[in-house]
């Protein structure tokens, strides 16, 4: 369980968020949305303790995280970003290796080896392997960061697996816009994968997507912000409401129903 | 890879300690090394000047190119750019201006009259130059100072300290000038036993504590933000590697002068090679940086010679060249 308490973070004498309570279940996907400027990039960076908060605190399984030790941290917490560039040439395997960086001390151990083999597996990049990062396209990139993400958060008993026990600690996984720069069908790719890695029972994951109708399709639970401010939250349903969806956005949204099942929307 | 570097590294040095002003052969050398053991005859004068000028140049001559290439390997792998020497935060042109400084006063009040008068004066004015650019990097609200900040403040501490260098050099008399411009340009010829061992301690406690943080320094390849996510201190890692370069880059450049391009060509020609892991770079660059100023070296003392150039010469007028062919032969992305 992830627990954000009436958390509020300014820079100078701008509130990016502000008192902002919330918390994120295991096992579920939630996805936070909202217009520009409304502080998503932000709760992402102050839930994942890049950023500390003036006021109010983030908790993860009821421990407060702004102490954690940032190696002790990284076990369990992985974050992907958008457009990551490498500054010199490295092999994608060595990107993908990071990911094992904090669980290792000076040489990545058989263990280690064995995950980033899963992981570039999982994700097609194991073509890539010798390749160096910086010769790949921005859709590649992507999906090698993510391998280098989930292997940061394997498991070695298999990292998508759900675990019944609640002995081990949760695993936190943030994506802060993931999908900027990939294409519609490496987008409902990696989706797919995120909604997968995110049924563990024991994964906590969060992300920021702009796009509403994969906000739509994918989320189990909505976050919607708006002015840095906490503005509903729930299932899709609830929250992609055509009076929400005017207030925060500013546009008028229409409904549409396709062989598909759930919500499609359009916009005027 | 690393034992092929190794034992150029080594052929390297026979070269050096053999040729110079006057030349020693094996048996020679095998002589000069044996006097030093007990029951031997006292050595001779050439074997003096072997043992005393020839062989501490010599290992001088590794440990600073050592340390200059590990010093360029860790600023760049900070700055998370190739264009980066390990002079840039101000530590070589204020250790340069430092000596300037004990050049023209050393004199006129009677300071310094021992060995280590001119490298303590290079080694406060690197040191002292390179908080001043810490301190003008440091942004107003946070006390961190961003890796763009510090270059930039670095370039203008730098040009700041050349101007105030060719200041001194304007005001002073003529042998004080041409002793400022000598040292500006770099030299091993102030070489001795005991500057070696001030110089490998720096080196190797130096390479040692850069290489223990490799592995850190590879995470912040793609960025300050993702190597926090991977578990990096970012801010505490930045002091610690700017900490190591100022030491191992003021302790060098405070023995032997200004030596310019060997910092900056090492970890280029080394991540051509071999890639840009630093685990590999950080000793690759130590022995590469050895190997490269040593050759300078020798190129100084056997050009002219009896007489020699300024070291920083020859790596700037060999160094250049070499770059731009590299930088022009290979796809390199900056």
């Amino acid at each position: 369980m992830l627990q954000a308490n009436n958390v509020t973070f300014s820079i100078g004498h701008k509130r990016l968020i502000e008192d902002i309570t919330v918390s994120f279940a295991p096992g579920k996907l939630h996805l936070i949305i909202g217009p520009n400027g409304a502080g998503k990039s932000t709760l992402i960076k102050v839930l994942a303790r890049l950023l500390r908060p003036q006021d109010g605190s983030v908790q993860y399984e009821g421990v407060n995280v702004s102490d954690a030790r940032e190696a002790e941290l990284a076990k369990h917490r992985a974050v992907l970003s958008q457009a990551i560039e490498v500054a010199f040439p490295l092999t994608v395997r060595e990107v993908v290796m990071m990911g094992r960086y904090p669980h290792f001390g000076g040489r990545p151990g058989p263990a280690d080896e064995k995950i980033v083999d899963e992981v570039m597996s999982h994700f097609d990049v194991t073509e890539f392997s010798a390749r160096d990062y910086q010769t790949l396209s921005g859709g590649e990139r992507q999906r090698v960061n993510f391998a280098r993400v989930l292997a940061q958060l394997w498991r070695e008993d298999g990292g998508t697996r759900s675990e019944n026990g609640s002995s081990t600690p949760c695993r936190y996984l943030f994506l802060d816009e993931p999908l900027t720069f990939l294409d519609i069908r490496h987008q409902i790719d990696f989706m797919k994968k995120v909604r997968a890695f995110a049924n563990a029972s024991d994964v906590v994951t969060v992300g920021v997507v702009h796009d509403l109708n994969l906000a739509a399709r994918f989320a189990d639970q909505i976050v919607l912000l708006n002015h840095g401010r906490f503005v509903a939250g729930g299932s899709p349903a609830d929250v992609l409401s055509a009076d929400l969806i005017r207030d925060a956005f500013g546009v008028e949204p229409s409904f549409v129903s396709t062989q598909h099942p759930g919500l499609h929307l359009i916009f005027e | 890879m690393l034992i092929a570097l190794t034992v150029l590294t080594l052929l390297v040095l026979a070269a050096s300690i053999r040729y110079g002003a006057i030349d020693f052969s094996v048996a020679q050398i095998s002589r000069a090394l044996a006097s030093l053991f007990p029951g031997q005859p006292e050595p001779t004068l050439d074997q003096r000047i072997f043992l005393e000028l020839r062989f501490p140049r010599a290992i001088m001559c590794l440990l600073v190119g050592a340390s200059l290439g590990v010093g360029g390997t860790l600023m760049q792998a900070l700055f998370r750019n190739p264009i980066v020497e390990p002079g840039l935060v101000g530590t070589s042109s204020g250790a340069a201006f430092g000596s300037a400084l004990f050049f023209v006063l050393g004199g006129v009040l009677h300071i310094g009259t021992s060995l280590f008068a001119l490298p303590v004066a290079a080694c406060i004015g690197g040191v002292l130059s390179t908080y001043l650019v810490f301190l003008l990097a440091r942004a107003k609200e946070d006390s961190r100072a961003s890796i763009v900040m510090l270059l930039l403040t670095g370039l203008a501490v730098n040009a700041l300290f050349m101007s105030a260098i060719g200041f001194l050099q304007y005001i002073a008399r003529d042998p004080q000038a041409r002793s400022i411009t000598f040292w500006s340009l770099g030299t091993l010829s102030g070489a001795s036993w005991k500057a070696v061992e001030i110089v490998s301690i720096s080196t190797i406690a130096g390479a040692l504590v850069a290489l223990r943080y490799a592995k850190q320094l590879n995470a912040l390849m793609i960025g300050e933000e993702e190597a926090t996510y991977l578990g990096v201190n970012v801010n505490r890692l930045k002091w610690i590697i700017l900490s190591v370069n100022v030491v191992i880059v003021a302790v060098a450049t405070a023995f032997t002068g200004v030596i310019s391009f060997v910092g900056l060509i090492v970890p280029h020609i080394l991540r051509m090679i071999g890639g840009a892991d630093n685990r590999y770079l950080i000793v690759a660059s130590a022995l590469t940086g050895a190997t490269l100023l040593t050759l300078a070296d020798l190129l100084a003392r056997m050009v002219v010679r009896p007489a020699e150039l300024p070291i920083g010469i020859v790596t700037s007028a060999v160094g250049v060249p070499v770059f731009i062919f590299l930088l022009r032969r290979r796809r390199y992305v900056f």
